[in-house]
Parts: structure tokens; C-alpha cells; sequence
């Protein structure tokens, strides 16, 4: 019988966009919980909110196989968002057996981490001799600033998710976007280094991204002006500092080009990590922010 | 494929209910709403969908072995090897002592002549003497082809900070003839020890100022870098902090660890690696070198170096370039 070969990839993109190649598979990343969250950020680039199913959960079953053919490619590191990776009912399992391929780091808004969860975490940790790695989410150093954008009440329920996870051994790398002009200048992190210090936290980890102007945040601040796109003329002579060069995503739906371009159909690349394994033309505006603030979503 | 997250309501409660119930039923495509059908069904014809043999294809030349012209050196049975010297000369005076009594047939230093320490062109005439062989590190790179920067490869200002000091006294202070020699080293070298091949590098064999720590390197990582190379072993440096992790297939993977300043141990003494040919096993010590840290700290001060690299010595716990370390080596980090 002959194997099922359809030839659906997008149109050959005309020559004056960019194709970034994958020259290793660095980084594998999960849509572990979809686009499912239990809150509805103001700024998310992929619209998570409570009844956003856009991407469904992923389940440990799903997503052994891509652990093992991750492993075959040479991954190097697994990342895990959503969503809120939490909102999985399977996710320490899913940590715990990722442990073993290696390195592992969640991103998540610090919200669903009680005590005994983060005891649990850390004995997961503790486990493996790879490195299990938290980033929470946070927008702002007080309720005034952070909850208009994460929601009320969010701001101290953050504070109490991340002293959880210090308490429990586990010290997780705050990340903070430019939604505030100030959030990245020196004296803005310094604002989040004395928010860690008053917590009891001795070794401040910190990390700053910028907005992406698409899903809510589009609607938030505006969208992207028609010339806000990569051609490729831009290249300073390779794509190597983009993530895409190096990663993929992992989603209910199949295997996408970057955490970013989920909500895109055309972000999607194939089933498993081998349909993958090619070029990617960087047709969307949202590459064009990866490529001018040197964007790695990595930690 | 993919299960469905029940909702609850009781996280809707402290936010405006359109925000959270405005996707019910809906997909978000880029910034539209659309049925959810909708988007995965163009999700579903999206992309390539490749036959079983396709893909084995694609996966097989993706990781396909890469031709390697670097001559190889050897045989031997019984070598040293070292990186990250950071300019302590009184370091490496004791490592080549040692090298000696070890009774190593050859001496290799993976790179990082500079950086951190005091008076860079000491470390020249030491390395002459000993008649170390050695690689370029991201330093030497930068030194000889007279960049800004180290290109050391971290992420945060707070270990960019640091390596600027570190880089622009060690440009200042090394003689353009040194500079030119650094330039004159090879990238990477491959070594016969015994029956195995080793590849030799400064960060990894992809990227000089790649980070290969052992909390954040997995086993078969390791087997896809070393099967595309052709080598049973990689020995390379540039963490400052040493490891040995016997692979599956019966490969090692070795960092060598750094002699310039401590493993961030609370310890002053510094690392370095002896490898042994034992036939079927391949024996990697990593070994402790007590040196003269009261002198290096004395000349570090006289020099006006920043007084955090100087407490880095004299208590063996790093204070600088702590950022990029991953969560286990951070966990065990005083600071």
C-alpha cells in the first residue's frame, strides 16, 4: 500500500521574504495546556483565557513520543507554557518523565502552586540530575501596576505562588514584559530586585521580554504597521539569533514553528518533528519583533 | 489528539466575565475570532505530512555524520587537560608541576587564556615551557580579530557587566604579539588516546561559547553531537565547572573544568583533568590544584581589578557571571 505523501506546505513565498532554516533542534517546547488559562492577560500574545480551546491540553501519553523523537534530533531542552501548564492534571507526571530526556522549565503565572504542590515539584527535581527550572509571570512590583493587566487580586497571589516555590528549595526566574515603559530600564529591575529581597528570595533571578503586538495584546496597544516585516534584505547574515532556527512547538494539533505563531494555521509546520525539519518563511510581523529586540523566548 | 481543561468557575470570579467567557465556541486566529472548526481544520491541512519512509529520511540526514579535515594527534595513553586559565599564571605554574608528576605524555589547555585575572601576557611564557597545546576559547577569538567584547555568551546585564571589566583590562594588557598567537591556535584538535578519538573544543563543538553545564546537557545531546563529530569523546570547558558523564552508546563526555578560578565550591583550590588510556575503559579524573591564591588576590588588588573577582579567589564561591548558571548549579551557589 502506498504511504500517504500530500504536499500541502504554503506557497513558495516570494524572494524577498526570509526563510530561516533549522540548523539544530535546541529547544522543544509544549502547549501543555493549551490555550486554556485561569486568567485573560491583557497582553497575551496567544489570547489564553478560560474558555480560549483553541489548543487543548496535552496529555503524557501525547507527549512521549515527541520525547523520543526530541531525543534522536539531539534536544537539548524542554519548555513548557500554555495557557497555564498547571490547569494539566498530568503535569508533574509529564515533568517527572521529561526529567529523564533532560532539562526541564515551566512558564507559568505562579497562581496554582500551593505548598504541598511545590514540595512535590522539588522532590521531582531532586530526582533527576537535569534541571528543573520554574519562570513565573508577573507585569508589574505592586497590585497598582501588575493587576490591571493580569487581573485583580493576581498581584499577591503571585507573591504567594513564588514564595511557595522558594520555600520549597525551588528558585524561579521572574519574567517581566515591557508592558511598562520602565518594567526594563535599570531602575525598574531594581524595583523587582527589592520586590524579591523583601520576599526572603537571596538570589534574585529576573528576565525581561518584550510585548508582542498580536492576540490581545493587538487589541491592547494596536497592531502592526504593514511595514513591520522582515524581508530579506534585513538578514545580518543569518537567522542563527532567532529561536526558530533552533526550536519547535509542540501543540493538540501538531508540531508549530516557535511558541509564538500558534494561533496561526500557517505557523504550523507538521504532525511529528520530522515533517519539521526544513525551512520556515518568516512571512508574520510578529518575526520582525523576534528579529529587531533579539527575542529568545528561552530563559 | 489533545483533552479538554474542564472549566471552572471559580477562576472567573475576579475578572469582567466577557474577558473570560468571550472564546466560548471560538478560536483565536491570529487576532479574529472564528469557530473553533474553523481554525483547526486549516490547522489540519497546514504544514507537511510526510510517509514513514520520508521521514526516517529526513531525520537520518539531519543528524548524518559532518567531515572533520582536523588532523589527528596522538596516539598516547596518559594526557592532561585544562581550560579557563583567566590569566592566573600562578595557577597554571602549579598545573604544569603537576603535569609532571602526573607523568601526562601531553598537556592540552582548551582556551580562555585571559579574562578575570591580573597581567595577561604572564601566562605566555609558562605555555611555551610547559609546551601546552592549545585551542582557541571565545577570548583568544576576540583578542586576535580585535572585537569589543568577549563574546563569553551570557544573557543578563548583570554577567554582561562584569565580563566588560574582565575583557577590557585583559585587551589593554596583552601585547599585540600574544594576541597575534592566539590567533595563529586552532579552533578545535582531535586526540588518539588509545583506541579512542577525542574531540577537543572550547564551548561545544556547534559554538566556541556554548554553555555545556551538567545540569542542562543531556545524554543524548551528547550522542548526536558526538555521532555527527565521528569521535568517542568530548572533552571541552568554558562553564568553569567540571563534569564526566559516561554516554550509553559507551562515549564519554567531559568538561575539564577551569584552573583560572574556583568551581564555586567554597573551595580556593581549582580543577583540572588527567585522562588514562585502561583499554576498554576510559579513566577521567577530575583533580583539585592547590596554588598560591594569596598572590594571585595580592596582584588582582595591585592591578585594581574589581574587588568582587578578588573575593572569588579567596573564597571560592563566584560573585560575578552567576545569571546564566541553570537551576541545580544555582541551587548550589552561595550566591
Amino acid at each position: 500500500m502506498a504511504e500517504p505523501t500530500h504536499s500541502n506546505a504554503p506557497p513558495a513565498p516570494s524572494a524577498s521574504v526570509p526563510v530561516v532554516e533549522l540548523g539544530s533542534l535546541d529547544t522543544l517546547w509544549f502547549q501543555v495546556s493549551g490555550t486554556v488559562c485561569n486568567l485573560a492577560c491583557s497582553h497575551c500574545f496567544v489570547s489564553s483565557s478560560p474558555t480560549n480551546h483553541t489548543h487543548e491540553a496535552l496529555s503524557l501519553a501525547e507527549i512521549e513520543p515527541f520525547l523520543i523523537e526530541g531525543a534522536a534530533l539531539g534536544v537539548r531542552e524542554y519548555y513548557f507554557t500554555g495557557g497555564e501548564p498547571f490547569l494539566n492534571p498530568d503535569l508533574e507526571a509529564i515533568l517527572a518523565r521529561t526529567l529523564a530526556f533532560g532539562p526541564a522549565t515551566v512558564l507559568t503565572n505562579g497562581l496554582l502552586l500551593p505548598p504541598d504542590r511545590c514540595r512535590r515539584l522539588a522532590a521531582i527535581a531532586e530526582a533527576s540530575s537535569y534541571s528543573l527550572d520554574f519562570r513565573v509571570s508577573m507585569d508589574g512590583y505592586s497590585a497598582e501596576t501588575n493587576d490591571p493587566i493580569r487581573g485583580d487580586g493576581t498581584f499577591d497571589r503571585i507573591l504567594g505562588g513564588i514564595t511557595n516555590l522558594s520555600a520549597a528549595g525551588l528558585n524561579p526566574v521572574i519574567t517581566v514584559t515591557e508592558v511598562h515603559d520602565d518594567n526594563g530600564t535599570v531602575q525598574g529591575k531594581q524595583r523587582f530586585f527589592r520586590l524579591l529581597e523583601r520576599l526572603g528570595i537571596d538570589k534574585p533571578r529576573l528576565k525581561i521580554l518584550p510585548v508582542f503586538r498580536i492576540g490581545a495584546e493587538a487589541e491592547r496597544t494596536g497592531a502592526y504597521e504593514s511595514w513591520q516585516r522582515l524581508r530579506e534584505s534585513d538578514s545580518p547574515g543569518s537567522w542563527e539569533h532567532l529561536q526558530c532556527s533552533s526550536c519547535r512547538m509542540v501543540t493538540d494539533q501538531g508540531v508549530w514553528v516557535c511558541p509564538i505563531l500558534v494561533n496561526e494555521p500557517e505557523g504550523k509546520m507538521g504532525e511529528t518533528l520530522a515533517d519539521t525539519l526544513t525551512g520556515f518563511a518568516m512571512t508574520h510581523s510578529a518575526c520582525w519583533t523576534c528579529h529587531v529586540h533579539g527575542v529568545s523566548c528561552r530563559t | 489528539m489533545g483533552q479538554r481543561i474542564p472549566e471552572d468557575p471559580a477562576v472567573h470570579k475576579d475578572r469582567s466575565t466577557d474577558k473570560l467567557t468571550v472564546h466560548r465556541g471560538l478560536a483565536t486566529w491570529g487576532e479574529k475570532l472564528v469557530p473553533l472548526d474553523r481554525f483547526r481544520e486549516a490547522a489540519r491541512q497546514a504544514g507537511r505530512q510526510l510517509s514513514a519512509s520520508e521521514r526516517s529520511r529526513e531525520l537520518e540526514s539531519f543528524t548524518e555524520r559532518r567531515a572533520d579535515p582536523t588532523p589527528v594527534e596522538g596516539p598516547f595513553s596518559k594526557i592532561v587537560v585544562f581550560g579557563g586559565v583567566y590569566s592566573n599564571h600562578f595557577a597554571l605554574e602549579a598545573l604544569l608541576e603537576a603535569s609532571h608528576r602526573e607523568g601526562a605524555e601531553a598537556i592540552y589547555c582548551l582556551g580562555d587564556l585571559g579574562g578575570f585575572g591580573p597581567k595577561p601576557d604572564k601566562v605566555r611564557p609558562l605555555l611555551d615551557e610547559g609546551r601546552v597545546l592549545a585551542i582557541q576559547g571565545n577570548y583568544e577569538q576576540s583578542l586576535a580579530s580585535g572585537q569589543e567584547d568577549c563574546n563569553c555568551g551570557y544573557t543578563d546585564p548583570r554577567d554582561n557587566h562584569f565580563a566588560e571589566i574582565s575583557y577590557g583590562y585583559t585587551d589593554r594588557n596583552t601585547s599585540a604579539d600574544f594576541k597575534r598567537w592566539m590567533g595563529t591556535l586552532p579552533e578545535r584538535r582531535r586526540v588518539r588516546l588509545g583506541a579512542r578519538e577525542l574531540l577537543l573544543v572550547h564551548g561545544s563543538p556547534r559554538r566556541v561559547n556554548e554553555f555545556l553545564f551538567a545540569s542542562t546537557t543531556p545524554a543524548a545531546f551528547l550522542e548526536v553531537l558526538l555521532e555527527q563529530e565521528g569521535a568517542d569523546g568530548l572533552l571541552c570547558t568554558h562553564t568553569g565547572l567540571h563534569w564526566h558523564r559516561k554516554l550509553p552508546s559507551g562515549r564519554d563526555a567531559v568538561n575539564v573544568g577551569a584552573i583560572g578560578r574556583p568551581a564555586n565550591d567554597g573551595s580556593t583550590s581549582v580543577w583540572y583533568t588527567v585522562l588514562e588510556d585502561y583499554g576498554p575503559e576510559l579513566s577521567v579524573a577530575h583533580r583539585p590544584l592547590a596554588y598560591d591564591h594569596a598572590g594571585l588576590a595580592h596582584e588582582m588588588r595591585a592591578e585594581e581589578l574589581p574587588e568582587e573577582f578578588v573575593e572569588t579567589i579567596t573564597t571560592g564561591w563566584w560573585t560575578t557571571c552567576l545569571e546564566i548558571l541553570p537551576a541545580k548549579e544555582r541551587a548550589r551557589s552561595r550566591f
